[in-house]
């Protein structure tokens, strides 16, 4: 039996890889996928609780989320890709147009 | 009809303005003509208006009570009394001259400017007209836009900076004001349950604690001040004067420092009553500096449209401190002047523009001799100065008289101090038009100067008449103001009773207290006497 | 009769509307036909209504006339309202008949001038803005017409508005007079608050009650209205505006600024005696002001060389007398004095526009000389009216001033010192008269060959109305005559009613004082007599007899004579004292404290905010990731703050 505290202890590992995915990251693709990790990390826990306590609110919860991910991934995808084709490169320090 | 007259003449412009916008922008003479006919028909409602108002009616006349977001209390309140009446006739009168004034000057972008014309005076009558503390607010910053624009767009060389400053004073005041009126409502709401922006309701049945007056009165108080304007808060003043085109500084003094002043005798004197009373001395303080401030500093100047300008400080100055003298001379002179000096202020910006036209400068020495070129001209800017030198049977006396009248009776060194402005005013206004118009013609360039128009001539003449028919007969505008400045003495009068009533109390106790002492020592005498 | 009234004032209105509205388009005939008929008419109808007045019994000649109600304001009712009395009869008389003569006098004098309309229509005005004045029932009414004359005053000085010193003389005259309507402004402002009405009559009714004899405030109401009479009157120390005043068109000298407005003050304080009488330390500060002003302005006028200026200080002397008569409550004398001063003090100055005019502008009395033989009748003219100024009996300059003299003396609030400046100024006012006429129509002819070829005496319309001037001047003095020629003095008698009513107990006290020490009242007047004489023999002595005797005593008090001759220095005391002092304070107000201390402190609060973001702006380096941090960071804490509670 794995205990509800592992569930979220992986969660919160898979949080923290994210948050420091999009932290470090230049990458525009590298930060995008650390988001969705972060994301997952949400609805892992989201899962993991909704289990627990053996409700079913989690679940749709979850759904909701991976739908609208995907949506945002398809968008988000779209303007990575206009703004390489803009700019020609995809590494986000170079975006700095409202720099002081 | 009569119920929806008042929202006829408040919302008649905007019409125009949706007109307009349908126009195309480069049929300037169309634009011009619409915009002409459509201030002048807002004229005739206004006029209208002063015919259906019963002058002998108490309160409000011609209310419209429609509720428009229950919620908050919020409604369509709109209504006037002798006051704001005199206030929007003065508005729509000014209006259309001062669109008539513009005929020529304007040529670029004269779509817009008319447009921002119009929606200036919906702005300025809805101040006057509304009766709901949340449409006077939505007037008071629908008046600003326009304003901003007029100044901005087509001013003077320093135009981005004085509307920048005319803004940003104004914008400060009114703050600190919506603070207020949100506080309002919040003790209305505890007061009475319900949320309610209705000025008399608020004015009639809040008992609001003299703490709570001293701050509202001081966050209202500065808003209005700000734009009457009184010292020290005048600098924005002189700056948008001078730069506005000739229209906006007519509407700008005409009107818009009038707004201050309603909002001080509509809203403070009321609501506040307590601590007006407490605030009484310092705001005539001030206003005394503003006169005198006003026209010293006006005497100095070099361009004529700062000296009228710092002239409309000092000017302002006794308005104020008739308003505070707070018995009926000083308040119905204070309203007087109101209406004085957007027609002598109004009348001499008009005048300056007239010769800023031809010649492109407003500096007083460019000038000297203009009354050989153009005499018609300076015998119209005679008589307006006179108006605003207070001569008598001009209207500037009957305001002065009895603002100097009350003033005197609250407290004579008001008086004496105030009466010096008069001699102040002679000197400046007089010294300019000595520069401007006496001597020789020295600048080639003034030689052929041509004399008014009709147009001009036609823009001139209501405005002299008004000077002289509220010089020689002003009775009409007495009786329309009677019942409201009654209202509001009676109030300031229960207020101050309160005051001396409360200072009594705490002299009776000792009184009662000595006179104990007293009764005491006798009864030791008598015991000594046993 | 009386019902039209209103007429009188409204005649000259009608001629200013007229001429004004259609300036430049009225040929100059028609222009002089509407403006002296319509002052005529209006002289007609004071002379119909002081017939009607006079028909009336003694204690009841009041007639008043409300038009409508002018400012309403709560306890405050003005009417415009007109009151005719004896006193404003007189008034009325002398505003319209003297300001009817000058108006035709002026036909003839402004004849080449390219502003004959524009001069009509002001004389026009002023002439209602006089008549509204004398003819008011209240003090507001009064203040009308006080500001009214005033300002056609403003506008006649400067009339030749290309001159300089022309306008600066009108703006001079205007503010001037206005610190004297600060005084006249406030002194109202006390009457209405202590008595509750403006009404003349009302006023003189309880102002017995309401005040206090001698009180603070009696004193007080009375030198403010007093100091507006100052500044009308041109007294010490306002009077500095009337000798430039005569920058203005001759016929506006002698209207303006020596027969009517100038006496507005003396009417005011005689008007008002009901409140003067009530306080002596006010009488005691008229009369002071009155006598010294007459002595200093004499003494000026001795010194001075153009012609029309030593007229204008013998104006401003001459008014002192009448303000000394006043301040010994003597105000039925001051009135006196004020009517045979218009005759013959109007004549002087006609009679001098009348030598400008042939001396083709000329105005300095050391260029004339020698014109008694071009300008017969001018000079005939002239003469009778320096003889009734100096007080040669039996002219009616004799009798007014003769009163005023001994009512300084043998009056209850008078005191020998006041007699003794008042002969002195006797002795001086015969002795520059004199010299006036000597210096311009005897002697010499000092004049260039060019203006002498063009010297003429003047026509028709001019010498007529000197004529009937001087028949006034000679025989405008009998109305007045005193008791001790053994006839009541009519003229007292007349206004008896207005001063009665108030001065009442004091001013029976006085007449009866007067009656009792008739060989001091003989003696008196011998003296000032002998004194007028003698200052004619030494001014015929100097100025025509030995002229170089002049030379030598000019030279031997040279500094005297140019003290004299700069009038003191008082203007240029006044300008390094008021005018410049004010100019530059406001100019430091406008300079330092509107620019530099509040936009200063506003705009400064600008550049601080300006500089704070300036700094803050560095936090934003565009970068997703800082931003990113910088939120993180802020979650934490958020959440660790959440978790600590």
């Amino acid at each position: 039996m794995i205990t509800l505290s592992a569930y979220v202890i992986v969660a919160i590992v898979l949080f923290g890889i994210g948050t420091i995915g999009v932290l470090i990251s230049r990458n525009l693709i590298i930060l995008f996928m650390s988001v969705e990790l972060m994301l997952n990390a949400a609805n892992l826990t989201l899962i993991a609780f909704s289990r627990a306590m053996n409700v079913l609110d989690g679940h749709v919860f979850v759904f909701l989320v991976l739908t609208i991910a995907a949506a945002e991934a398809a968008v988000g995808l779209a303007m990575v890709i206009t703004l390489f084709r803009n700019r020609e490169t995809i590494n986000i320090d170079r975006y700095d147009l409202l720099k002081w | 009809m009569e119920k929806e007259i008042l929202t006829l003449v408040t919302f008649f412009p905007l019409v125009g303005v949706v007109l307009l916008t349908i126009l195309p922008r480069d049929r300037h003479d169309s634009i011009k003509g619409f915009a002409l006919i459509i201030s002048f028909v807002t004229f005739l409602f206004s006029t209208w208006l002063y015919y259906m108002f019963d002058p002998l009616g108490n309160g409000m006349q011609m209310e419209v009570n429609i509720p428009w977001i229950t919620s908050l209390g919020i409604s369509y309140h709109m209504g006037v009394d002798g006051i704001s009446l005199l206030l929007i006739m003065l508005t729509t009168i000014l209006t259309f001259l001062s669109i008539l004034a513009s005929w020529n000057s304007i040529k670029t972008g004269v779509k817009g400017y008319y447009i921002s014309m119009l929606l200036l005076e919906t702005g300025m009558i809805g101040v006057f007209c509304a009766l709901d503390l949340f449409m006077f607010y939505v007037f008071w910053e629908v008046m600003l836009v326009p304003m901003y624009f007029i100044i901005g767009l087509w001013g003077g060389p320093r135009k981005i900076y004085a509307a920048i400053k005319f803004v940003l004073f104004t914008m400060f005041g009114s703050l600190l004001m919506l603070v207020g009126i949100i506080y309002i409502l919040f003790e209305y709401q505890k007061y009475s349950g319900v949320f309610s922006f209705d000025m008399l309701k608020i004015i009639g049945e809040l008992p609001l604690s003299y703490q709570a007056q001293l701050w509202l009165f001081g966050a209202f108080a500065l808003a209005f001040a700000i734009k009457v304007p009184l010292f020290p808060f005048h600098t924005w003043l002189p700056d948008a004067h001078v730069q506005a085109p000739t229209a906006g500084s007519v509407i700008l003094a005409g009107v818009l420092l009038k707004m201050g002043t309603y909002g001080f005798i509509r809203i403070c004197l009321p609501l506040f009553p307590d601590a007006t009373i407490t605030y009484l001395p310092y705001i005539c303080i001030l206003s005394l500096i503003a006169i005198i401030y006003g026209a010293l500093v006006a005497m100095v100047q070099r361009d004529v449209k700062s000296l009228v300008a710092f002239s409309s400080v000092s000017h302002m100055g006794f308005v104020m401190l008739g308003m505070f003298a707070l018995n009926t001379q000083g308040i119905q002179g204070s309203i007087i002047q109101m209406i004085n000096h957007g027609i002598s202020t109004g009348g001499l910006f008009l005048l300056v523009g007239m010769l800023y036209e031809r010649r492109h400068t407003r500096l007083i020495e460019d000038f000297g001799g203009i009354a050989r070129v153009m005499p018609a001209y300076a015998a119209f800017f005679m008589i307006i100065t006179l108006s605003s030198i207070g001569l008598p049977f001009t209207n500037g006396f009957v305001g002065e008289f009895l603002i100097l009248l009350g003033a005197f009776h609250k407290n004579n060194v008001y008086g004496i101090i105030g009466a010096t402005g008069v001699v102040f005013a002679a000197c400046y206004m007089l010294w300019m038009y000595q520069r401007v118009f006496f001597g020789k013609v020295t600048n080639d360039e003034n030689k052929k100067l041509l004399d008014l128009s009709w147009r001009e001539k036609v823009i001139l003449v209501p405005l002299v008449l008004l000077v002289f028919w509220i010089g020689v007969y002003p009775k009409p505008l007495f009786e329309i103001l009677k019942p409201s400045v009654n209202l509001v003495v009676e109030q300031m009068e229960r207020a101050e009773a309160v005051r001396l009533d409360d200072d009594y109390r705490v002299e009776e106790k000792l009184t009662t207290v000595e006179v104990g002492n007293n009764e005491l020592s006798f009864d030791t005498e008598e015991q000594s006497d046993e | 009769m009386s019902d039209y009234l209103f007429l009188i004032p409204l005649f000259p209105l009608i001629g200013f509307i007229t001429n004004g509205l259609l300036i430049g388009r009225l040929p100059k005939p028609v222009i002089s036909f509407v403006g002296c008929s319509t002052v005529f008419l209006s002289f007609a109808l004071s002379v119909m209504v002081f017939f009607e007045l006079k028909a009336m019994p003694a204690g009841l000649r009041v007639i008043e006339q409300v038009l409508f109600t002018w400012i309403p304001s709560g306890s405050f009712h003005v009417n415009i309202g007109l009151l005719l009395d004896p006193l404003s009869a007189v008034m009325i008389l002398v505003v319209s008949g003297v300001g009817f003569l000058i108006h035709v006098y002026s036909v003839g004098y402004m004849h080449n001038d390219p502003g004959y309309g524009r001069y009509f229509t002001y004389l026009n005005l002023f002439t209602f803005a006089m008549l509204t004045l004398v003819l008011a029932d209240n003090f507001l009414l009064m203040f009308v017409g006080w500001e009214g004359v005033g300002l056609c005053s403003y506008l006649l000085i400067g009339f030749w508005f290309e001159k300089k010193s022309a306008s600066d003389a009108g703006k001079k005259a205007f503010i001037v007079n206005r610190i004297g309507d600060f005084g006249f402004l406030l002194g109202m402002f006390l009457v209405f608050w202590t008595v509750g009405s403006l009404d003349f009559l009302t006023v003189s009714e309880k102002a017995p009650e309401v005040f206090t004899y001698g009180g603070a405030l009696i004193t007080t109401t009375c030198i403010l209205l007093f100091v507006g009479a100052v500044g009308k009157s041109a007294q010490i120390p306002l009077y500095v505006w009337l000798p430039d005043a005569m920058e203005g068109p001759t016929p506006v000298s002698a209207l303006i600024h020596a027969a009517t407005m100038v006496t507005a003050g003396v009417y005011m304080v005689a008007r008002t005696n009901a409140l003067f009488i009530l306080t002596p330390d006010a009488l005691l500060v008229v009369a002071i002001i009155g006598v010294v002003t007459a002595f200093f302005a004499a003494t000026i006028g001795l010194a001075q060389n153009d012609i029309k200026r030593v007229l204008a200080y013998s104006t401003v002397s001459q008014l002192g007398y009448m303000f000394l008569a006043c301040g010994v409550a003597s105000f039925a004398a001051g009135i006196f004095h004020l009517m045979t001063h218009a005759f013959f003090k109007a004549l002087l100055f006609l009679g001098a526009g009348s030598v400008i005019h042939a001396m083709s502008d000329e105005q300095d009395m050391r260029n004339m000389g020698g014109l008694k033989k071009y300008l017969p009748i001018t000079f005939s003219t002239m003469f009778i009216a320096t003889l009734a100024i100096a007080g040669i009996p039996p002219l009616s300059g004799f009798f007014s001033k003769d009163e005023i003299l001994w009512k300084s003396f043998s009056s209850d609030f008078g005191h020998p010192l006041f007699w003794i400046l008042g002969f002195v100024t006797a002795g001086l006012t015969a002795f520059y008269m004199f010299r006036l006429v000597f210096m311009t129509f005897y002697g010499k002819e000092r004049m260039d060959d060019k203006t002498r070829t063009h010297i003429h005496e003047s026509p028709k319309t001019m010498t007529i109305p000197l004529i009937i001037l001087a028949v006034f001047s000679v025989i405008g003095g009998f109305v007045g005559i005193p008791h001790i020629f053994g006839v009541t003095n009519q003229f007292e008698h007349w206004l008896e009613p207005v001063m009665a009513t108030s001065a009442g107990a004091a001013e029976s006290h006085v007449l009866a004082a007067g009656g009792g020490d008739t060989g001091m009242e003989w003696t008196l007047m011998l003296l000032s007599v002998v004194l007028v004489a003698v200052s004619i023999y030494f001014a015929h002595l100097l100025y025509k007899k030995r002229t170089e005797l002049a030379t030598s005593l000019r030279e031997r008090f040279s500094g005297l004579h140019r003290t004299l001759l700069n009038k003191y220095y008082v203007d240029e005391f006044y300008g390094a004292v008021v005018v410049r002092p004010v100019v530059y304070l406001s100019l430091f107000l406008w300079k330092v404290f509107d620019v530099v201390v509040i936009d200063g402190f506003l705009n400064g609060l600008a550049s601080r905010y300006h500089e704070v973001s300036e700094f803050l702006r560095f936090g934003q380096t565009g970068r997703v990731r800082t931003y990113a941090t910088v939120f993180i960071f802020g979650v934490v804490l958020v959440v660790a703050y959440m978790l600590m509670d």
